[in-house]
């Protein structure tokens, strides 16, 4: 029998077995990535349902997504646009172009560099009447950026929901934002006082003797900077630079 | 062919990796909160576990002995991303919840253990049949742990209501522990008391055991 310690026979035992396992490896990723997309997209608009609390565990969530409309927003008219397809838009390829988005600079509170110029936002009508609008957020926590959608009852100030769909913050302790308990004193929380950007996580229990106690939420323990995180990036995309004057317009009815 | 058997059966009680071997303890607290997430963790942990020394044997008189923690290492790898890439394709909502835990398969001592002890020495069949054995022994610790937990921890199996919980209008009241990683560590205790009682041959001997003081005290002083 060959000497199997020889160092040629270790590099081409070496090679030979990593050249099979990429093969195989790869092969595999290829051929399912039909699958998880379809996946991926599916996930996505079970979080949108869920966000605005519509989620019915179940049922088949296409079924329910027909209840949605899906519109792209023009974010520096604040107003509809038709300027964009919806079909294949991926927001996050605007984001990244140049010619579609602004950069930030001074006024990046959420810290994402980049604001699209188009923001893709799900309606909800109830008996033919408007009812809920749920906008795609994020912004940088303390390890990654956390993507979620707000939801807003039709009075366009109080929350319907929030919730996370990727994030990479600490599990148990930043991961805390996916607690389904943390998320349910969410519902009821208003946005704006006075027109101002009003809502924040606070340190400590949030009841109704808390001055404000509308616009502050209860913060994460032991995750300061998730919470700090989740604040900001609510005050950005609340902002002028993000949903503000769609908000109003959708509110006056112009948008 | 009894051998095959042997190998396939003895790791279920008489040679358990979990129970015996205290392997794979790590996730086994973690994933069996809920029967669902444990049962799709035990299938995919039995194919790796087989398809690993399948792949092992077949290739062992290839493998240079200085590198072969590394090629089975390679092995394992791979074949856990395979299960993470299918389960992602076709159990997404599970994937999810098991998120970490399929990529740590691969650190799974059992895996490993069963290719550098078993699958470096025999057959490829045999090999493969022992890998499946040491799956399902891991497996029946696994359910017999999730079994209890969701029972008792939440008062449901596989999702469907068993014990009507107190906060739905019913009269149990869920062991919030259970839900808990550290609970699995007392079951897992009772599950190898229970099994050392049955079969005392798998207590350990004392490594060191006290012998009586032979000199008396005055003989000390």
């Amino acid at each position: 029998m060959a000497n199997n310690d020889s160092i040629p026979r270790t590099l081409l035992v070496a090679v030979t077995l990593c050249i099979v396992c990429a093969l195989v490896v790869a092969s595999a990723a290829v051929m399912l990535k039909p699958a998880q997309v379809i996946n991926k997209a599916l996930d996505r608009k079970a979080n949108i349902l869920a966000a605005a609390g519509l989620l019915v565990p179940g049922e088949s969530v296409e079924e329910q997504f027909k209840q949605v409309t899906t519109k792209i927003v023009d974010l520096n008219t604040g107003k509809f646009t038709d300027e964009i397809a919806l079909k294949g838009f991926d927001q996050a390829k605007v984001a990244k172009n140049s010619a579609t988005s602004i950069a930030l600079g001074e006024d990046d509170l959420a810290k994402i560099r980049r604001r699209e110029n188009y923001a893709m936002v799900y309606l909800i009508e109830k008996d033919g009447h408007f009812d809920k609008v749920i906008l795609p957020v994020r912004g940088y926590g303390l390890w990654s950026t956390l993507y979620g959608f707000l939801a807003l009852e039709k009075d366009l100030n109080t929350v319907a929901g929030l919730g996370f769909y990727d994030h990479g913050e600490t599990p148990g302790l930043g991961g805390e934002v996916d607690n389904p308990k943390w998320k349910a004193i969410w519902p009821g929380k208003e946005i704006y006082d006075d027109g101002d950007v009003a809502i924040e996580l606070v340190k400590g229990n949030v009841d109704s003797s808390t001055p404000n106690a509308d616009n502050k939420v209860d913060a994460l323990s032991g995750a300061t900077l998730t919470s700090r995180g989740v604040s900001n990036l609510l005050r950005f995309w609340m902002g002028e630079l993000g949903y503000k004057s769609f908000l109003s317009n959708l509110r006056s009815g112009e948008a | 062919m009894s051998t095959m058997r042997e190998a396939l059966t003895k790791p279920i009680l008489q040679n358990n990796p979990i129970a015996l071997q205290i392997l794979g303890i790590c996730s086994a607290l973690a994933v069996t909160s809920s029967l669902k997430v444990t049962l799709v963790m035990c299938i995919s942990v039995t194919l790796v576990t087989g398809c690993s020394s399948f792949a092992v044997s077949l290739i062992r008189k290839q493998i240079p002995n200085s590198i072969r923690i590394i090629v089975q290492m390679v092995i394992i790898a791979s074949l856990v991303i395979v299960v993470d890439q299918l389960l992602k394709a076709y159990a997404f909502a599970i994937s999810k919840q098991l998120s970490v835990f399929v990529g740590l398969i691969i650190t799974n001592c059992i895996v490993m253990g069963r290719a550098e002890g078993f699958a470096m020495k025999n057959p490829p069949l045999a090999s493969f049949v022992d890998g499946i054995g040491n799956g399902l022994g891991y497996s029946v610790v696994l359910i017999c742990i999730a079994v209890v937990r969701e029972l008792f921890g939440s008062g449901k199996l596989l999702g469907f209501e068993i014990l009507p919980l107190i906060t739905d209008g019913g009269w149990y009241v869920p062991n919030g522990l259970l839900l808990l990683p550290p609970s699995a560590f007392f079951l897992i205790g009772i599950f190898i008391w229970v099994l050392r009682s049955a079969k005392p041959e798998q207590v350990e001997k004392e490594e060191f055991k006290i012998t009586k003081n032979t000199r008396s005290v005055k003989e000390a002083f």
